[in-house]
């Protein structure tokens, strides 16, 4: 559905992107996920039209973006980084308006309006002048707008910015929702929600697709070490060496707290190993005070951190 | 076509839901109205609307681009020119469904002086004939101003450039036959055919010239013509 062949784009003499090629297969959710400034702004700008590339090509359910931009652009719904709303309109007008630039019929839009409306849960501010909404119920006018014309391809841009925690939820619910309908790329810096709701993600850094993988993968496979942490009260000094010759442990890295009388270790140990009793007992002989110990895997924060900085 | 008219149609819905165009508007027809009854109250008047045409002209410098200004500026600081240009929209549909909308404007400020008309015939018997022209010149001088103005709001996503950048370029327009005066020959022809104040005089004194019709409307495709191609190479940049 989404085909990206080996494209460049130069800001003057800085690489945006360097030869970025991807697929998007019908009905996938793809997650684009990167630091800011990596790349993930400007490659949605270029799948959608906006901007042409350097070099290289894109396509969108068979129509280049520059040969065939009319017909490419009809099966795009887009959410810009900056919600783009006429603000002294209300979401009914704002809504109409774009059906009526996508070419819909007046029939066709009273009927998608009330369908999106439902769907984003807009139903009570229906004839709300969009200035006066929240963040986060603008986001969701700037999404209706995006489903309206029921496109083939959906692109977000970093559709979760800046609105609140519990909004932030609905959101990405209803973002995996629209997932059933449509093909659709979503950019994010933020690792939870990309693991969350895509079935593939690209991380992209410095313009460049560092690693591709399903959240899944990403977890386990790249990470390679899995990490336990352990909340102990005891002298530190003979802490460390002890924990260090439990089977299976890696390294062990003292955590600062602040309170005293107790330490907090991060321990890596080997992928699969269950050692936690074990470390469990060993505090137990030792005779000091147990206070936590707990699992932490390695978060998608941290895995995208090593790809990242590895790639330097 | 039909986006043209729902862009036409979006953007003269928001001049009349702003405040902004109300007060320009507003304060445009108390210049004229001061003007006029200037020119009406002076010793041995005619019945005319000479004093609008007169000052007209130069309010035109600063009433279009305050009405374009927004035009393509808030686009772009707002993104929803990102939207436009990512829908099935041609660049050309843009500005031109959005320079409709600006004229309408205009027409609607200017059709509010016919008021002062309307008391010239209660009052006076006065000459329709360069009155009619008079209002042909006006709206095709504020026409063309008005495409210098959206020109202006393609290049910035600030409206106080865009309107300053607009400004500049009509009062070129406006007073270059000033300059005109102090070159010779042919020099001197070619920045007088430039100016637009010398043709607005010819239509207040009731001469209708096919040269000033079509110097006016060349102006109007010729700066639309540049805004298309702004847009169009803000895409490239």
């Amino acid at each position: 559905m989404i085909k990206v062949d080996n494209v460049t784009k130069f800001y003057g003499e800085f690489p945006a992107i360097t030869n970025l090629s991807f697929e998007v297969p019908k009905g996938e959710i793809l997650g684009f996920l990167g630091p800011n400034g990596a790349g993930k702004s400007t490659t949605m700008k270029i799948l959608t039209g906006f901007m042409p590339p350097s070099s290289g090509t894109v396509e969108i359910a068979g129509f280049d973006i520059l040969e065939e931009s009319l017909n490419a652009r009809k099966h795009i719904g887009y959410l810009p980084e900056t919600v783009p709303l006429y603000l002294e309109m209300n979401v009914s007008e704002y809504l109409s308006f774009m059906g009526q630039i996508r070419g819909m019929n007046s029939k066709k839009i009273t009927q998608r309006i009330s369908e999106v409306v439902e769907i984003c849960s807009l139903q009570d501010y229906y004839k709300t002048i969009i200035g006066k909404l929240s963040k986060g119920y603008k986001q969701r006018v700037g999404i209706s707008q995006a489903i309206l014309h029921e496109p083939d391809v959906l692109v977000l841009d970093e559709p979760t910015i800046g609105i609140d925690p519990i909004q932030v939820v609905e959101t990405r619910q209803l973002i995996k929702g629209l997932g059933e309908a449509h093909t659709l790329i979503l950019s994010s810096h933020i690792l939870p929600e990309v693991s969350m709701i895509c079935d593939r993600v690209i991380i992209i850094n410095e313009g460049q697709i560092a690693a591709v993988d399903n959240p899944k993968n990403l977890g386990t496979n790249l990470s390679g070490v899995e990490r336990v942490e352990i909340e102990i009260k005891g002298p530190n000094q003979e802490i460390i060496p002890v924990l260090e010759k439990v089977d299976h442990v890696n390294a062990v890295e003292r955590v600062p707290i602040t309170g005293s009388g107790y330490h907090r270790y991060q321990i890596s140990v080997d992928v699969g190993s269950e050692i936690r009793s074990q470390l469990a007992s060993v505090v137990l002989e030792n005779q000091w005070e147990l206070l936590k110990l707990q699992s932490i895997g390695m978060s998608l924060e941290e895995i995208f951190l090593k790809i990242t900085v590895h790639e330097e | 076509m039909k986006n043209l008219i729902a862009i036409t149609f979006r953007e003269t819905r928001s001049y009349f839901s702003t405040p902004s165009a109300y007060i320009v508007g507003a304060m445009f027809l108390v210049l004229t109205g001061v003007f006029f009854v200037f020119d009406i109250t002076r010793p041995f008047a005619e019945a005319s609307v000479r004093g609008i045409s007169n000052w007209s002209g130069s309010f035109i410098i600063f009433l279009a681009p305050l009405i374009t200004m927004k035009l393509l500026s808030e686009e772009q600081k707002l993104g929803t020119l990102e939207l436009l240009l990512t829908s099935p929209v041609r660049e050309w549909e843009v500005v031109v469904g959005k320079y409709l909308a600006s004229l309408f404007m205009l027409l609607f400020i200017q059709s509010a002086t016919l008021y002062y008309v309307l008391l010239l015939y209660l009052f006076g018997q006065p000459d329709t004939g360069p009155i009619l022209s008079t209002y042909l010149g006006l709206v095709l001088h504020g026409a063309a101003a008005l495409s210098i103005g959206i020109l202006g709001s393609s290049l910035s996503g600030n409206q106080i450039v865009a309107a300053v950048v607009s400004i500049a370029i009509l009062v070129i327009f406006s007073f270059i036959d000033a300059v005109a005066s102090l070159v010779e020959g042919t020099a001197a022809n070619f920045l007088n055919a430039l100016s637009m104040d010398q043709r607005l005089t010819d239509f207040s004194r009731g001469i209708i010239d096919t040269s000033h019709i079509i110097y006016f409307l060349s102006l109007i495709i010729i700066f639309l013509f540049l805004t298309i191609r702004s847009l169009e190479t803000r895409r490239w940049r």
